[in-house]
């Protein structure tokens, strides 16, 4: 993983004396797999996405088929549930066990989706933006205090009030209010680091504007592009599964959690399982990926580590 | 300090205008025109279609439709509701009231129980009480707040039936409407009870929108507490023998609450997202609930007013903190 090539770790070298140096990348899994959050939070995700990947095999029955004679079952272990529905059945007696597995495939595909978008997106113009200086960077910059001047919700709302309701739309409109943070982070460690020797001399050894910018530069800013990135990953599942309980993204009859739960808003009094079941799934992925992208700063922020 | 006030008031000119053109844009980029949106599925013929055009001003070049709204912004148009034949504004106006009140409850319990909860578990670093409040702020961060509205409701709702499922006071409970406050309107009319539904009513609302600005900020506040805890001046204060209360909430929370001002200050706009769904989920009458209504019922003047309002709102607020830590912390007004 290139992320570790932190110049902060580099100074190992400088000294000729003491224990050889450790590979980077080693010494951050070793710091961070000392994490037992971060490592739960990696499993639990681990399991996400074998989870997702084996859907067809793990779901004991299909997302769509309706059992007529199980409308609103309870989870099998209450009074009146039924061995073969696990956690129930929803109202149109749709097993919830196997659209929940099903539904880890969207929002896996939705945090994957939105935040690769809004990763590269940001990247390119906090780039662009800390390389060129000047208007071009107060000009971006200024589009970027635009859209973060918008609750990010509500922002995502009309964007996808505009280019209409649905999957896709809705990881769009949520890439369009994330790419900001991307975009500031970025050109913010730019500018830092592009005063440094290492840029100057590349840059007297004949490097281009492109190369200085890709290989010389960006891969020294990673850190904490890597650690937003995976709070991106767990906010847009987030958003994204709000907006599916508003209506405005994934629509019905799709298994996607925020949507399942929008679905199951009437049933409030009478059948709490599917109420909870989608929310429960929700949680436990975000809390993951949350605990995982805590676990990353503390490894890839060389101030928060313990010496 | 006022060059400082004056040179932050200069910076926000270009977002503000920016901010103006999103909304501008927003009715423009819908797809299909306005007149032909606001039609809806009855249709319109083409005559009445080109005059209502003109009438609107569509039929002028773009940059003269930005000018006459801009103009009409300045005198405090922000254009009509679709559906209620009202000014944005005068709807805007008395529906922010609930949100408010929702929101101040709010931040407020997120204020004094996440500082509170940062800095015991600072002062406990490591030791359980740092471990279960920082799990509990980790589960409050990644939490689907719409989902946990619905757990509350299930639990103290519908199960324990503490608390009311939906709106501001109970309908049994009749008072002129002076503020627009609850809180202090039902205390004003002296009426019993009245004071204690509009309470009712408001709890579990404001524990779901306090939800992820309490965890942010009890985190924020662990962090800060900490590296101020580390300072060389923290240890001479020890040294010299104060007692440790002393030195952690005199000599440590003041610099900590530093940054802690700006986290709760962005909190701010992470509310007016959570009031989108708290208040749909609870029918709490307003500004959210009333902006995914008129998305719905496609009311995009309001759409276009309100985005403009709740912007220019939280812009406001975001100056107001910013001038504030300027106020705390004269290392930022100086430079």
């Amino acid at each position: 993983m290139s992320a570790t090539d932190d110049p902060h770790i580099g100074t190992a070298e400088q000294e000729p004396l003491g224990p050889p140096p450790v590979a980077p990348w080693r010494e951050n899994w070793r710091y961070f797999t000392s994490n037992r959050g971060a490592v739960l939070g990696l499993t639990v995700l681990g399991l996400m996405v074998l989870t997702a990947i084996f859907a067809p095999l793990i779901a004991p029955h299909e997302t769509a088929t309706q059992y007529r004679d199980a409308l609103l079952a309870p989870p099998a272990w209450t009074a009146n549930g039924r061995a073969e529905f696990l956690l129930g059945t929803d109202a149109l007696g749709r097993d919830i066990l196997s659209r929940l597995i099903y539904g880890a495939r969207y929002s896996l595909a939705i945090g994957l989706v939105v935040v690769t978008l809004a990763l590269i997106s940001g990247i390119l113009v906090g780039l662009v933006a800390g390389y060129c200086g000047g208007w071009v960077d107060a000009l971006i910059m200024r589009v970027m205090d635009i859209i973060l001047a918008f609750p990010s919700l509500l922002l995502a709302l009309v964007l996808v009030a505009i280019i209409g309701p649905g999957l896709f739309n809705a990881m769009l409109a949520i890439a369009v209010v994330l790419q900001p943070h991307f975009a500031r982070l970025t050109r913010g460690a730019v500018m830092a680091e592009k005063s440094r020797e290492y840029v100057t001399s590349a840059k007297v050894a004949g490097a281009g504007h492109l190369r200085l910018m890709l290989v010389t530069i960006l891969p020294n800013c990673l850190g904490p592009l890597i650690v937003q990135a995976t709070l991106s990953f767990s906010n847009a599942i987030l958003d994204a599964a709000a907006l599916g309980f508003l209506g405005m993204g994934a629509q019905p009859p799709t298994p996607e959690w925020g949507t399942m739960l929008a679905e199951a808003r009437e049933f409030i009094t009478s059948a709490w399982w599917v109420v909870t079941m989608p929310g429960v799934a929700i949680l436990i992925t975000v809390l993951a990926i949350n605990l995982i992208g805590d676990g990353l700063r503390d490894t890839l922020d060389p101030k928060l580590k313990r010496s | 300090m006022l060059r400082f006030i004056l040179n932050r008031l200069v910076l926000i000119i270009p977002t503000f205008v920016g901010i103006t053109l999103v909304a501008f844009l927003f009715i423009r980029l819908l797809p299909g025109d306005p007149v032909i949106l606001m039609a809806g599925e009855r249709g319109v013929s083409p005559e009445r279609h080109a005059e209502l055009m003109a009438q609107f001003g569509f039929d002028q070049p773009l940059w003269k439709q930005y000018a006459d709204y801009v103009g009409g912004l300045l005198q405090g148009d922000f254009g009509y509701s679709f559906s209620t034949k009202k000014p944005v504004l005068t709807e805007f106006m008395s529906r922010f009231p609930a949100t408010l009140e929702l929101a101040v409850c709010a931040i407020v319990l997120a204020t004094v129980l996440g500082v509170a909860a940062g800095i015991l578990a600072a002062v406990r670093r490591g030791g359980w009480i740092d471990q279960l409040t920082m799990g509990t702020a980790l589960i409050g961060y990644s939490m689907p707040i719409f989902w946990w509205a619905l757990l509350l409701i299930i639990l103290f709702s519908t199960t324990l039936g503490w608390t009311p499922v939906s709106g501001r006071i109970s309908l049994m409970q009749f008072f002129p409407d002076v503020t627009g406050f609850m809180l202090i309107d039902s205390l004003l009319s002296g009426k019993p009870g009245a004071f204690w539904s509009a309470v009712h009513h408001l709890i579990l609302p404001t524990i779901v929108l306090a939800t992820i600005p309490l965890a942010v900020i009890a985190r924020q506040t662990r962090s800060a507490m900490l590296e101020v805890l580390g300072e060389i001046y923290i240890m001479t204060a020890k040294s010299k023998g104060l007692a440790p209360r002393r030195v952690v909430w005199l000599h440590a929370l003041r610099n900590a609450l530093i940054p802690v001002v700006t986290t709760i200050g962005l909190q701010v706009s992470v509310l007016m997202g959570g009031a989108i769904l708290t208040e749909t989920i609870f029918s709490w009458p307003g500004v959210g609930k009333w902006m995914i209504d008129s998305i719905s019922r496609r009311d995009y003047q309001v759409v276009q007013g309100g985005l403009l309002l709740i912007a220019v709102m939280v812009m406001i607020v975001n100056l107001t903190v910013d001038i504030l830590y300027g106020l705390i912390n004269p290392r930022v007004r100086h430079r």
